[in-house]
């Protein structure tokens, strides 16, 4: 941690939060929010003599309330950068300034209530996303008695009890009492591979973490008594298994099976009911202390995250790679990356690894100083531009400009067109191509589809990002659907043109599919808000003509959502079988009366 | 010159339907698919391959793009999401444009999703073939732009994972920004006592 305090190319900022960022891979601008420190982070030495005049005592954030400080506060002893802070909304001190003893007591002036919060903005040309985990809160689990019996801890707090460095020294003691206890029981897989209360997932940590503590237990008191319940115990890391053997070794005893209930005793200890599996019986086990081995959860700043930088999440909402063995610390964006737990829960090692992953990922794209852009962007064509303004109102990224008064036709940046293509749908005029998802190389796939038997066979359009890897998805995992589906791949749902649709239902197409990323979750920042309002349009007229609109369907299929992807295919494959014969036809020929009618 | 030439003349397309070992050829008649596609317009060569992705299929490719004077090429193999860039490589080494390269999608989106139904899968592989070929026709060269690039990155968590990340870029003479929404980094790690497995201190 020091290192990166004192590195002269590490630019640190505490107290701070990302809240905007606009730009592509190469060249992001970055707005960071940083909050007041209401210390002079230069200047501070970390005497603490401020903390010593400060009358206002709280609860101690880093060791989980479990010891106290004061308004104005180092967060813990090793801190960096190693300057206090003051809480502001705790201190008394501020305008009018009723308090101010740490100001008087500090000799070198460091502190100062008029401090703001500032507005940083940095350019960078890549973005490591390490924004870790939260442990699980077991409140909802109430069986276990967290908020009710003081005696019951997070595996996070017997951390703290642990520690040298915590509110004990290191002496394990309870909270109700103080005594030092004779038994500790842990309970494993609190909040994780739960199907009720919690998360599906293993953790991945917990078990190990429980062993580890055992161990650091046993150092201590080699008589205590230590009990472990658990679903399985996973040491599946290198030299886990002889952690694991060791633990056995000195004395813990490994119950399988996982406490129903935790009742409290008079003497503040706890008496846990468990079915023991190995004998099927129900055991009563009287603890001094309970320890809840929580999981790990993704943090809250998880989602404002992924829609400022258009990433992608798993159903256990961490972030998504971009592909789960080949890039695994690639997020779909380009010059975006993951490392630690902000992928998914790991341990230190895993996390360190990935982190130097990242790192190199990261160096391999900017090492050359430049970098050259996919080519895949939209043009417009002159003659036909009308100046309407429709691409540039449309564009996500701001990428075209229409002088709409001057009448002058569209420009595209294409260093900032992305190549979602909703500008390409969206003109009335035909006056903007999408390179490598043009019109002709669109209808053409349509057409040759629906050449033969099309009454077979179901239309779908699947953005590359989501619905299109989602399908990929349900392939890795092997679910079965109806085999009439065939997807046409675009970048973004955004550039599912009107007339791809009408041209499909002309050439028989009993039901159309088209699919992209979950509203908020588009890759192109808001791009399938337009795809919605055009398929509501599209619905609309063919209520007017007397077309079926279910036969059009629109769905958000995420890249993690293999199931719900076999799904919908099994739900259109039987829209599709309510389509008749006749029911095509007529629709072909209301088609091609209203063609007549538009020319 | 000799494109511009090219450009007048019919497109020729080479398609190369892949086995990927059983990963296709177990449900989907690979060989019936590659003879549909022999018989569709402007294909000029069609043949079914045991791994695509391999050195000696791209060889084999390759060899044949200079042999036929192929302009246009479909691989129906995996999802592009995979091996796009793989057989973007290849064509390019073969001296075309990356852009010209279309993929049927046989393995995640049939061979593996209809199993039980090896004669709908081949249908619908044929299908996609089909569509594939459509495609590559009217497929165009595109050219990357260069841009300039910041030699700067942005690490977001000041954990053990980000502190990592932005040591590894710093020493690797990058500059980095380090943002952490606590007042002090360090993350969870900084919270534990002894570590496994080594059973010594986090911090």
């Amino acid at each position: 941690m020091t290192d990166v305090g004192r590195h002269p190319r590490i630019k640190l900022y505490t107290l701070s939060e990302v809240v905007d960022v606009k730009g592509y891979v190469g060249n992001f601008d970055v707005k960071i929010l940083k909050k007041a420190r209401y210390v002079d982070e230069k200047e501070c030495t970390a005497c603490g003599d401020c903390t010593k005049v400060c009358p206002v005592v709280r609860p101690d954030e880093f060791n989980l309330g479990l010891s106290s400080r004061k308004a104005i506060y180092s967060p813990f002893p090793q801190a960096v950068p190693s300057a206090y802070v003051i809480n502001v909304n705790e201190c008394l001190g501020q305008n009018p300034a009723v308090c101010s003893k740490c100001i008087d007591a500090c000799e070198k002036g460091c502190i100062n209530f008029h401090m703001s919060d500032e507005e940083i903005v940095e350019n960078v040309g890549t973005i490591i996303v390490a924004t870790g985990m939260e442990p699980y809160d077991p409140t909802e689990m109430d069986e276990y008695g967290y908020t009710r019996f003081e005696n019951v801890l997070t595996s996070l707090e017997f951390e703290r009890l642990v520690n040298a460095g915590g509110p004990t020294r290191g002496e394990v003691i309870r909270p109700s009492d103080h005594k030092r206890p004779r038994s500790i029981g842990f309970v494993q897989c609190v909040g994780s591979r739960s199907a009720r209360k919690g998360k599906s997932y293993c953790s991945n940590v917990c078990c190990m973490n429980t062993v580890k503590s055992t161990l650091v237990l046993k150092e201590h008191a080699p008589d205590m008594e230590v009990k472990v319940f658990y679903i399985d115990i996973r040491a599946f890391g290198k030299g886990f298994e002889d952690l694991y053997k060791r633990s056995r070794r000195l004395g813990v005893q490994y119950l399988r099976g996982l406490p129903g209930t935790v009742e409290e005793l008079p003497n503040g200890s706890v008496r846990v009911a468990v079915e023991n599996g190995a004998t099927g019986a129900l055991e009563f086990h009287d603890l001094d202390m309970l320890v809840l081995a929580v999981g790990v959860e993704p943090p809250q700043s998880t989602q404002r995250l992924q829609e400022m930088l258009g990433l992608q999440l798993t159903s256990d909402g961490f972030f998504l790679e971009a592909h789960p063995k080949l890039q695994p610390v690639d997020a779909a964006t380009r010059g975006v990356f993951y490392a630690g737990c902000a992928e998914g829960p790991k341990d230190i090692k895993e996390s360190v690894t990935q982190a130097s992953a990242a790192a190199v990922r990261a160096i391999r794209l900017m090492h050359k100083g430049e970098i050259s852009s996919e080519p895949i962007t939209s043009e417009v064509i002159v003659e036909r531009c009308k100046s309407c303004g429709r691409c540039a109102e449309v564009c996500p990224y701001h990428a075209i400009t229409v002088d709409v008064k001057k009448k002058t036709p569209a420009v595209v940046n294409t260093a900032a067109c992305a190549g979602c293509g909703t500008c390409a749908a969206e003109c009335s005029f035909g006056a903007i191509t999408m390179n490598h998802f043009t019109d002709k190389q669109i209808l053409d796939q349509v057409d040759a589809l629906l050449d033969q038997s099309p009454q077979e066979k179901i239309l779908a359009f699947a953005c590359n990002w989501c619905s299109y890897a989602g399908a990929d998805y349900a392939g890795v995992s092997r679910l079965q659907y109806p085999p009439n589906v065939r997807l046409i791949r675009t970048m973004c749902s955004g550039r599912v043109d009107e007339k791809f649709i009408w041209e499909g239902f002309a050439k028989g197409a009993p039901v159309i599919l088209v699919s992209g990323c979950h509203i908020g979750d588009c890759h192109y920042i808001d791009a399938n808000h337009w795809t919605e309002k055009r398929v509501a349009k599209i619905h609309k007229k063919m209520d007017k003509l007397g077309i079926r609109p279910e036969r059009l369907q629109l769905e958000w299929i995420s890249a993690a959502e293999g199931i719900r992807f076999a799904n919908v295919m099994n739900h259109l494959e039987a829209l599709r079988k309510s389509v008749t014969p006749q029911e095509i036809s007529q629709t072909v020929e209301i088609l091609k009366a209203d063609e007549k009618s538009v020319h | 010159m000799e494109n511009s030439e090219k450009s007048k003349n019919r497109p020729r397309i080479g398609v190369y339907v892949c086995h990927c070992g059983l990963n296709i050829a177990r449900t989907v008649d690979c060989e019936k698919v590659a003879h549909m596609a022999g018989e569709l317009e402007d294909v000029v060569v069609a043949k079914d391959v045991s791994y695509a992705c391999s050195e000696p299929g791209q060889h084999s490719i390759k060899e044949d793009i200079l042999a036929n004077n192929l302009d246009r090429v479909v691989v129906a193999s995996c999802s592009p999401r995979l091996h796009e860039p793989t057989f973007r490589q290849m064509v390019q080494a073969a001296g075309l444009n990356p852009y010209i390269l279309d993929m049927a999608n046989l393995r995640e989106h049939c061979s593996w999703v209809h199993m039980d139904d090896p004669d709908a899968a081949t249908e619908k592989a044929m299908d996609l073939t089909r569509m594939s070929v459509a495609r590559v026709r009217s497929l165009q060269p595109l050219e990357p732009e260069t841009l300039p690039l910041t030699k700067r990155t942005l690490v977001i968590g000041g954990g053990i994972a980000g502190i990592q990340a932005a040591l590894d870029l710093a020493d690797n003479g990058y500059e980095v920004v380090l943002v952490e929404k606590r007042a002090a980094i360090g993350g969870t790690m900084a919270q534990l006592d002894k570590t496994f497995p080594t059973m010594d201190c986090s911090i």
